[in-house]
This record gives C-alpha cells, structure tokens and sequence, in this order.
C-alpha cells in the first residue's frame, strides 16, 4: 500500500474581521485590541489516506470539513503543517465553481475540464460520455446560467467524475439533484472506487457514506474527533439515535 | 530509501496539492490560457451589437477627439509633421499599457469563483488579461501598417527592430503591471483608484500629444529628461514612432531631433529591466498568492 494523502499536523487560522481601512485598524490598535482576530479552522490535524481508499469525512457543519478538502486540493494552503498528496487531483467542491453563466454546456464542458487539467483530446475524447451521463445534450448550446440547478449539478460532476484522477474529492454535491440522479452519482462514484482510484467523500447522508466508504474520519471544530469504520462513526457522531431521517430512507433505497 | 520508492511511483512523488510554479505553470497549461482568453472574449461582448467592432470604435472615437482637439484647435498638426500618424502610433503603445492595467488589476478578484474553489494556477488570470489586450491590439497594427503602408512608410532595418522592440517592452511591462497589482488588488481595493491615477499620468507622460522635440526643448539635458525617460510607457511610444512615423515622413524633412539621442540603446536596456520587473511581479504574486482563497 502506498499513501495518496498524507496530512501532517495541520493547522489552518482564517481572519474573522478584516479591518481593512487604515482608519479601522488605526481605531482598534488605539483600543488595544487585536487588529484581525483569528479563528482556528483545523487545529493540528495528522492522518493518512492510502491509495485506493474510500474515505467518508463527517461532521458538523463548520467542523472545518470543507477547509480541509480545499486544503487538500491545493486551493488552500496550510499555515502550519503539510500536505502531500499522490496523482492527478479533480474534485467537486461546489458544483458551480468552474462554470461561467454566459457560455453554453458546450464551452463550460471544455473550461471547466481545462482548469482540471484535461487537454483538448482528453475532453474531446470525454465529451460524448459527459454529456450522456450529465443528460444535457438537448440544451448543449444554451448558456449554463439558463440551466436548471439540477441540470448545472449534473454536468458538473459529470465533467469532474470523466477526469482521469488519482483522488477523487467530493463535497456534499450529491446533495442537489433529484433521486435517480443521486443514484446515478452513486453508481459512478463506486466505479471510480472499484477503479481503485482514492475517494474523499463529503456528506451528512450516513447511508451514502456507509455504502461507499470503507473508512470515516470525523471532524470536531477542526480536530480529528474520530477515525475508524463507518459503523462506529456514523454512531459516534450519534447521528443514528435520532432515527432515520428523510435523507436516509430515501438513500436506502438505492 | 522510502524517497526512492516514492520517485519510482507510476503515479509520481508525494508533493504538496497546488501549482505553484508561477508563469512555467501557465506556459504548460496553454491550452487552459486560451480557453479563458476565448472565454473572456466571448463574455466581453455578449449581448452587444458591435461586438469586436468596439475594439475600433473606442480608438477611433479617442484617436478623432486627440487629433481634433490637439492637432486642429490647438495647431499642433502645424509644428508636427504627419501629427495624425504621430498620436496614433504613441496611442497604440498608451492604450496598450492603460487596457492592460484596468483589466489586468481587475482578473483575480473578477475571477472569484475559480481562486476559491479550483486549482489553477493564478497567473493565469492577469496572464489571459494582458493576451485579450494584445488580441484587441491585432486590428489597431493592421490599420497601422496600412496606413503607413498609404502614406509611404520606407522602414530601415533601424525602424523594424524599434518595432519590435517597442512591442516587447510594452508586452513585459504590461504583464508586469498586471501580475502585480492583480495580486495588490485582493488584499487592497485602493488599487482600483491608483491605477486610474496611473493611467491618467501615463496618457500625459508618453509623447503622444506633443512631439518628443517640445520635451527636448524644455527639459532636455536635465534630471527631468532622465526621470521622463525612465518611464517605460515613454520609451516604447518613442520606439514605435521610430518605426513607423520617423520613416513614414518626407524624405525632405530634417528629423533631427526628433528622436532622443541614444533611443535604441535605452530600448534595449529598458527591455532587460521591464524583463527583470516580470519577475520581481512574479515574486510578489507569489508572495501574495497563498492567501487569496481566504481574502476573496
């Protein structure tokens, strides 16, 4: 086994008031406060992904979830600590973020597999399958921004799920989309395990996680809360004491 | 030992997510630099029906009000041969530089979305700024050379090379500017202000309403030559007159003094300090960089 992410007490502060003015920070260095006081988002966070891995990352929301898988994808960067990681990174961090509104699906199709790092032929290669999978090839020349939130999901995680990644980073996209679409994902996603490539999967859904994770690492205000089989996460988190919501029922069905 | 298992990797070494390797980075992925410079274009003049025809519209409008104003109401078109030739050629070089600047500043922020969520290299964005200019810049060199072309433009070897030089200087000066303030401009949106000051001081300070002689006249030989010489904007617009208006006019017209003394030499230094400035730009975006995810 070799790793594919290898995090390395990491620690990641953001500034909670920017005072941006000259004044601003003149006034508040008077009164004797902190010009730009911080907020700890990951606290001297250390674990290892093995390659091949599928692993569900849980937790409250503003657990530091979301910063740690921009760390990982190197939109972040970490103020103390390392990251390293293996391969070709694509993930999906909002399904929106590589789509410009005014171009049609056909142009976002070739951005958005350009900015994660696909060449010409590899997208040209990728096209028919991502628009089949993304079920948009009626509204290819109409821009995105005129597309339904369920039409934009769709495209996005087909677009990222075709690139040819060595680690797969999703977050909590699969919760827009209607239910055969979900299923859809889902089936995708195990693929892409089964391929043996390395998954970071984000989502409160304990069934998904429990069906496509073999691992879970649960985050608590940026500590590592919990690190072991799904199972005993999702009741560690004591998310199933409260009993089955909508969201689980209708993931068990698939 | 394990360093070397990890080299032999099919998937390559453990390093840290994230492209760092600045303008190398963005010269790989060219085919991404393109797609948001088409991108750009393309977004630029949706739903306008001029479309790329403002990219003459607006220097046409400019280059009628200069020559009006300047040349006809004020009598420069007396003292300056060819005076229309004259603002045109130093128009290119300034609107080059001032475009560059206004939207090269604006790119990071302007491409919020990406910074924050994906992983690009972010030279990419004052990168593809500077190319969209230099692509609205093709039609002004072609009106140029034909124009010339009419009026009986006879280039020396001298005058091609000045051409060319003059280009260079504007193109790394530009990507210079862009890299720089594109990163300034996350943590301080002052930038915004500054820079219409700077463009307003470039518009004056480049040989573009007056001949290059009026400066001669008054501070010529002093430390005030030097300081207006220094300006890069100032020698680029010297060396694309060099090109194309000095051999454009009468072959009876005595051009001395026309030209600053020296101005090829000065071109080709200004060009190794405006390279030179590329880098330190670089260094700074660098230095910036790591937190613009976080400041947008």
């Amino acid at each position: 086994m070799t790793e594919s992410v290898v995090v390395d007490h990491v620690s990641k502060h953001f500034v909670m008031q920017n005072a941006r003015t000259l004044k601003q920070r003149v006034v508040r260095a008077r009164k004797g406060e902190l010009t730009n006081p911080k907020f700890l988002a990951l606290d001297d966070l250390s674990f290892t992904i093995e390659q091949g891995e599928a692993v569900g990352l849980m937790g409250l929301n503003g657990s530091g979830k979301s910063t740690l898988l921009k760390l990982i994808s190197g939109v972040l960067r970490p103020d103390k600590g390392v990251v390293l990681t293996r391969g070709r990174i694509a993930g999906l961090i909002e399904v929106s973020a590589g789509f410009h509104p005014q171009l049609s699906g056909r142009e976002n199709i070739y951005l958005n597999g350009a900015i994660l790092g696909m060449d010409e032929v590899e997208v040209n290669g990728k096209f028919d399958e991502i628009v089949d999978f993304a079920d948009i090839a009626r509204f290819l020349d109409t821009p995105v921004g005129r597309y339904s939130s369920g039409m934009f999901a769709r495209l996005g995680f087909s677009v990222a799920a075709s690139v040819d990644s060595d680690l797969f980073i999703i977050d909590e996209v699969l919760a827009v989309g209607d239910p055969p679409f979900k299923k859809k994902c889902i089936a995708r996603i195990k693929q892409v395990r089964d391929e043996g490539r390395t998954i970071v999967f984000v989502s409160h859904n304990t069934t998904q996680v429990k069906r496509l994770c073999t691992r879970a690492l649960v985050l608590e205000d940026g500590r590592l809360g919990f690190d072991g089989p799904v199972q005993e996460a999702v009741h560690y988190l004591k998310y199933d004491a409260d009993g089955d919501d909508d969201e689980d029922a209708e993931g068990g069905e698939l | 030992m394990t360093a070397a298992l990890r080299e032999e990797h099919p998937l390559g070494p453990m390093r840290p997510p994230g492209d760092t390797t600045g303008l190398f980075g963005v010269f790989r992925r060219r085919y991404l630099l393109r797609l948001l410079v088409r991108k750009e274009l393309r977004v630029r003049y949706q739903a306008s029906l001029l479309g790329l025809g403002w990219s003459y519209m607006k220097p046409l409008i400019r280059f009628s009000m200069y020559f009006f104003v300047i040349g006809i109401l004020l009598g420069l078109r007396e003292n300056v041969p060819l005076f229309a030739l004259h603002i045109f050629t130093a128009m290119i070089m300034v609107s080059f530089f001032t475009e560059t600047l206004n939207a090269g500043t604006k790119s990071v922020v302007k491409n919020k979305s990406l910074v924050r969520k994906m992983n690009v290299p972010r030279e990419m964005f004052p990168v593809a700024s500077t190319a969209v200019t230099a692509y609205h810049m093709g039609p002004q060199y072609v009106i140029l050379v034909g124009a010339c072309l009419l009026l009986g433009w006879s280039p020396d070897p001298t005058a091609l090379l000045a051409g060319l030089l003059g280009i260079a200087i504007m193109l790394s000066i530009s990507l210079a500017v862009a890299l720089a303030f594109s990163a300034l401009n996350v943590s301080f949106r002052d930038i915004g202000n500054f820079v219409e000051t700077i463009g307003m001081m470039v518009m004056w300070s480049a040989p573009q309403l007056y001949p290059w002689e009026f400066v001669d006249d008054q501070i010529g030989g002093t430390w005030l030559e030097q300081v207006y010489l220094a300006n890069p904007v100032a020698v680029a617009t010297l060396l694309n007159q060099r090109a194309f208006w000095i051999p454009t006019l009468d072959s009876d017209i005595d051009t001395t003094g026309f030209m600053p003394d020296g101005l090829m030499l000065r071109g080709v230094i200004m060009l190794g300090c405006c390279i030179a400035l590329v880098a330190v730009a670089q260094w700074i975006f660098s230095r910036l960089e790591t937190s613009f995810a976080e400041k947008l």
